[in-house]
């Protein structure tokens, strides 16, 4: 996982056109880990399909 | 007007109304103490003191004084409002090559409409990403209780300001909690709002579905003047409710009669110092507060941590581009790691946040009121990395919020209250309804009656 992780931060990096000098590079990942860790707190929790977000657009 | 330090906003708009003492007497003296205290507390980053001569003499020559809720009010704000004249720096090198603003924030404008003075703008966390109130561009603005120690953020300023006795009044912003992090750290009141409830119109944004815009006071009733005469439709925020004012003030001395209040057992308990459980306990028992479980909390901490990331980044993502090495490197960091979650995982956050809010109101039916800790420590020292609890080694940066988060996530409104302890004071949260801050703020106002919150006098 930290492997892939590195790939994706420089992937990330290049594909968005985001400066990655390599001495933030280990701060960005452990923030990215922190976020993703965070991220995997939620996702799983079981939502029906139609469960709307919570900002809806009105016209 | 003896002691212009400790004076409430009500006072002052008292005297000012009665003829006992002018506005600009009121200015002048609040300018002083400002002169004296700031070099210690840092809360102030500019100081607007000719604007607030010309504000003051203006309310002077006010023939009805009595219409003026906040005559001759010193007032100030963090510095993401907009301030004529002023760049609106949110705490950043990059945004001090701004224009000058052209107009105020609307807060602004409905505070000085009540006749209150703007006194300038204060030290906040960069771009409001913080919970410490330290700033690497204009230096930590320090707790006056301890100016070794942090004032908690992001409205760092804020809180030091109006426990620093500079200010009775000052505005502060919350996305995750930075109004009621530093009143807990700092000894104060502050308000949080319903989401939508404050225009926010005129400050510059982190986390549009999470940022709030609030007051910091010493007493309940200077929440509630400042509070009422801020609210109001206004268009120019797309979030802002359309909602009739409904004025606080009057309902603050009801009492607690009727009211039922709860206390967030569970994960709101879990990671709390002594201190903390201490005040939340002493607050429950005066309240005769049950407990009740606020289910998924932390599900809901971490779906507002990956929100503000994402956000947060999509705001700065052309300024860290051109000028990532103009930014707090630790706010750079996290800004680019926040640009690089995959967007399933934004979303996802949004469907649970919904799912969050209606489970979360469904408790409303039963209890008018949640108390919760604002913080899980008192003020820790300046540059303090981590805290220890039971043993266990936290960040402090990621835990501050551990409380605050889970609330604003889903903007119920939130009344901060001190708790004085000694040798530092710290918050209890009392969590309302949607759309019933009047509910917070008489609560809040019985429990300074009983003296069981106050905002302790620092020895400054």
């Amino acid at each position: 996982m930290a492997d892939k992780l590195d790939d994706f931060i420089d992937a990330a990096a290049g594909a968005l056109d985001l400066p990655l000098e390599p001495a933030w590079k280990s701060a960005v990942k452990a923030n990215l880990e922190v976020s993703l860790r965070h991220a995997a707190a939620y996702a799983d929790f079981p939502l029906p399909d139609d469960a709307e977000p919570a900002p809806i657009f009105k016209a | 007007m003896t002691d212009i330090t400790w004076a409430s906003a009500a006072e002052i708009a008292a005297a000012v109304q009665s003829g006992k003492v002018s506005a600009l007497e009121v200015t002048e003296q609040m300018l002083a103490v400002i002169d004296k205290r700031n070099p210690v507390l840092n809360a102030f980053t500019a100081v607007t003191a000719e604007r607030a001569r010309k504000k003051a003499k203006a309310v002077d020559a006010v023939s009805n004084k009595a219409k003026l809720p906040l005559a001759g009010v010193p007032f100030a704000a963090k510095n993401l409002f907009d301030i004529e004249g002023l760049p609106t720096v949110a705490g950043s090198k990059i945004n001090r090559k701004r224009d000058a603003a052209r107009r105020d924030a609307v807060l602004i404008e409905r505070l000085e409409a009540a006749g209150a003075v703007l006194t300038g703008a204060l030290n906040m966390g960069e771009y409001a990403y913080d919970f410490t109130g330290e700033n690497v561009h204009d230096g930590p603005s320090r707790n006056p209780h301890d100016p070794e120690r942090m004032t908690g953020g992001s409205s760092g300023g804020s809180g030091s300001a109006i426990g620093g006795g500079m200010v009775p009044v000052a505005l502060g912003s919350d996305t995750n909690g930075s109004i009621r992090v530093p009143a807990s750290l700092c000894g104060i009141f502050g308000l949080k709002p319903t989401y939508g409830r404050l225009t926010r119109a005129g400050s510059f944004p982190f986390v549009g579905s999470l940022d709030h815009l609030g007051p910091f006071a010493r007493t309940v009733r200077d929440l509630a003047l400042s509070y009422d005469v801020m609210q109001g439709f206004d268009a120019a925020d797309a979030a802002c409710a359309d909602r009739p004012l409904e004025s606080t003030t009057p309902f603050l001395e009801q009492g607690l009669e009727g009211l039922r209040v709860a206390v967030a057992g569970g994960y709101f308990r879990n990671g709390a110092s002594p201190e903390a459980l201490g005040a939340l306990d002493t607050v429950a028992k005066v309240l005769n507060a049950r407990e009740v479980a606020i289910p998924e909390a932390n599900r809901a901490r971490s779906a507002a941590y990956v929100i503000t990331t994402t956000e947060g980044a999509a705001l700065h993502l052309e300024r860290l581009r051109t000028q990532a090495n103009d930014f707090d490197p630790a706010v750079r960091d996290r800004l680019i790691a926040g640009a690089m979650i995959p967007s399933t995982l934004v979303v996802k956050a949004q469907n649970f946040r919904r799912w969050y809010r209606d489970a979360v109101l469904a408790l409303f039916k039963d209890c008018d009121a949640i108390l919760a800790p604002a913080t899980p420590v008192t003020a820790p020292k300046i540059g303090q990395v981590n805290f220890t609890l039971d043993g266990v080694e936290m960040p402090v940066r990621a835990n501050m919020g551990l409380y605050t988060q889970p609330i604003s996530f889903i903007g119920l409104p939130v009344v901060a209250v001190p708790v004085p302890l000694k040798p530092l004071p710290i918050g209890v949260q009392i969590i309302a309804a949607p759309w019933r801050e009047d509910v917070a703020l008489r609560i809040a106002h019985a429990l300074e009656t009983m003296g069981v919150a106050a905002a302790p006098r620092p020895a400054l």
